[in-house]
């Protein structure tokens, strides 16, 4: 029986004869990975043994390498396990020195961990990503305290903020959010008045579109959006930054120098947050009613006069207010998250990104939940 | 592989190369020939460029000029399909290992057989277990990801994935930096074996002087954008002032002391 394995010029066989009461194993061409397959193919198909004497021949045997020589280990060690001894002819000292090394490293290595069933699989996937809420939930709320001291410290004394890292987050997520964070709540702008027209002009009173504009982008909208923005671009920054110092050995390093990483880094980072989201909330609420009363000049001859007037007598100063008070509070969760998840990062750089997405995800959540709650109380309050 | 005996087969030549990024010239007209079978080591100062030497031989930097024949092709003159075959045939080991950090060990090692063969994933299982055997790693190392393994596991679990093909040159970016002197002696004796039990060819960049005496039959010197190719001995007998520091510096008098006197390097 002769077996050809391998496609041309990658091939291997196995030849077998029986020689009395020997049965010999002829190996031929090339035994390499390329031509594993098939000399694996050939080696299974191998008729079962009667033989009390096997030698197996290499002479024939052109090219060996580590997969070929484990084949013809794997082979000689099945027989042995049969109580059969094999006899391996080479004259090629390289042949039986290849085989030599890797019957020496031939160790099993431990079955990977069996998966459960997944129905169980699945319990324990929440039950752990329960846990793992809380246990995230409590050390977020650990930080939250930790910053709060750390910020009230620093209202006591003031020289410990340090201003050029504070000017700096200052302008990178303030200063240079203003073009996106302008234009998208123009657009919004836009969007609100053309539907609200749509709907109010069932009733002919398409100039209370001016109404659901001003409150909708003074109360909600405008800060909004501005936060959700600023945690896309600035919170995921502080993870991303602060992460890579953490996997750097940057944060050990400066408690080594004697700095606190808090003040050092979330510190800055936090009032930059916390004094630009308001500033930028704005702007973007300006920019929301600049595009709700364009909208409204070209689709509802609307003119501004009569938006200006409309809007003065459809608000009151809380309706500016009610907007502006969340920001700073806002501000404050982004760059907690973000510090935070931050400051979780731990070993590979893989982490980092990780924690990024997360710290994104986390805290636009919050924002929301908090909104949430500010429009209770303001509904409690009566404003 | 079968062909042990031919030791003065070139199997990598580099010719008129030339790399630049920019302005800046890391290389000009430099020639080195690299025989079938040995070990040879590239040393040189620090921005000197052998990294970038050694990743432009193994095809991830593209000369600005000259030529790089390994086994008998041009490497910069190949299609897509030629230069996948060609890479099949050679083996590189990254400076921490490069292991993908979602797979564990024994799955990177499985990766190339996976990608270049239609074997069974059984026999490939088998054959990385050879594999993770021969470079030293615990049998339990197999089932870790990368993450839970030491710097130097990782190198050897980064060896073991550039092995799996069996390549006929293996390129090793400084293989024993960042090792206790104990992992890095044994490291370059795992090297030495693997080259006498697999005939390898093995090109390595490296900074460490007890490598390069103890398996390293030639050494490559980069200067002024070329190298100077000797033995140790014949590199510790030049008289340029670069190379006379590192072989009589200090620290080459400590590594080197068995040579003078009297020890004989395998």
């Amino acid at each position: 029986m002769s077996t050809d394995a391998g496609t041309a010029g990658d091939i291997g066989t196995v030849d077998s004869q029986i020689d009395g009461d020997l049965w010999r194993i002829v190996l031929g061409g090339q035994w390499t990975v390329a031509a594993a397959t098939g000399i694996d193919r050939a080696l299974k198909a191998m008729p079962a043994i009667s033989q009390h004497r096997v030698a197996i021949d290499m002479a024939q045997v052109s090219a060996l390498d580590t997969a070929g020589a484990w084949l013809v280990w794997r082979t000689i060690a099945a027989l042995k396990d049969q109580g059969i001894e094999a006899e391996l002819i080479s004259s090629n000292p390289a042949h039986t020195g290849l085989i030599d090394t890797v019957s020496r490293n031939a160790v099993p290595c431990p079955e990977p961990p069996r998966r459960r069933n997944a129905f169980v699989a699945m319990i324990e996937r929440v039950g752990s990503a329960t846990f793992a809420v809380l246990y995230e939930a409590r050390d977020l709320l650990n930080f939250l305290g930790h910053v709060v001291i750390v910020l009230a410290r620093s209202l006591v004394q003031p020289h410990r903020i340090r201003l050029t890292p504070l000017i700096f987050h200052m302008e990178q997520s303030g200063l240079n959010a203003v073009p996106i964070v302008g234009l998208i709540s123009f657009l919004i702008g836009v969007v609100l008045a053309f539907q609200g027209a749509e709907q109010l002009a069932q009733f002919g009173v398409e100039i209370f579109t001016v109404n659901i504009v001003a409150s909708g982008v003074l109360r909600e909208m405008g800060v909004l959006l501005t936060a959700i923005m600023l945690a896309g671009r600035s919170g995921s920054a502080f993870t991303a930054q602060i992460g890579t110092m953490k996997v750097n050995e940057e944060i050990d390093a400066m408690r080594t120098i004697g700095l606190d990483p808090m003040e050092v880094l979330v510190l800055p980072r936090m009032w930059a947050l916390v004094i630009c989201l308001p500033l930028l909330a704005f702007f973007a609420n300006m920019m929301g009613l600049l595009g709700g009363a364009i909208m409204a000049t070209i689709a509802l001859d609307i003119t501004f006069f009569q938006f200006a007037r409309q809007l003065a007598s459809a608000t009151t100063l809380w309706t500016f207010w009610i907007g502006i008070i969340k920001a700073p509070v806002f501000g404050f969760i982004i760059g907690l998250v973000g510090c935070y998840e931050g400051l979780r990062v731990s070993g590979s750089a893989e982490s980092v990104g990780r924690l990024t997405t997360r710290s994104v995800v986390e805290s636009i959540f919050l924002v929301i939940i908090l909104d949430a709650l500010f429009s209770i109380l303001f509904a409690e309050l009566g404003i | 592989m079968a062909d042990n005996g031919t030791s003065a087969e070139t199997i990598l030549r580099v010719t008129g190369l030339r790399t630049q990024f920019g302005a800046q010239v890391i290389h000009e007209d430099l020639e080195l020939t690299i025989k079938r079978g040995e070990i040879i080591g590239i040393v040189g100062g620090s921005g000197t460029g052998k990294s970038v030497l050694l990743r432009t031989m193994v095809g991830l930097i593209r000369p600005a000029a000259g030529q790089i024949t390994m086994l008998g092709k041009d490497i910069t003159a190949l299609n897509d399909e030629a230069r996948t075959a060609l890479q099949k045939r050679i083996g590189v080991l990254f400076q921490d290992g490069a292991l993908f950090s979602s797979l564990t060990v024994a799955q990177n090692i499985m990766l190339p057989l996976r990608e270049h063969t239609d074997l069974p994933p059984a026999l490939q299982l088998e054959i990385a277990e050879v594999k993770i055997g021969m470079v030293g790693l615990p049998p339990d190392a197999a089932n870790k990801y990368p993450s839970e393994l030491s710097g130097g596991m990782r190198k050897r679990a980064g060896l073991a994935r550039a092995l799996a093909l069996d390549p006929e040159i293996l390129f090793l970016d400084e293989p024993t930096a960042g090792l206790d002197p104990i992992g890095a002696a044994a490291f370059d004796q795992l090297i030495g074996e693997l080259r006498r039990a697999l005939n390898l060819t093995v090109v390595m960049v490296t900074h460490d002087l007890d490598s390069l005496s103890a398996i390293c039959d030639r050494i490559a010197v980069l200067l002024d954008k070329r190298v100077r190719v000797g033995t140790m001995a014949s590199l510790r007998q030049d008289s340029e002032p670069w190379i006379h520091e590192y072989f009589h510096g200090p620290r080459a008098r400590a590594a080197l002391d068995h040579l003078t006197t009297g020890g004989e390097q395998q």
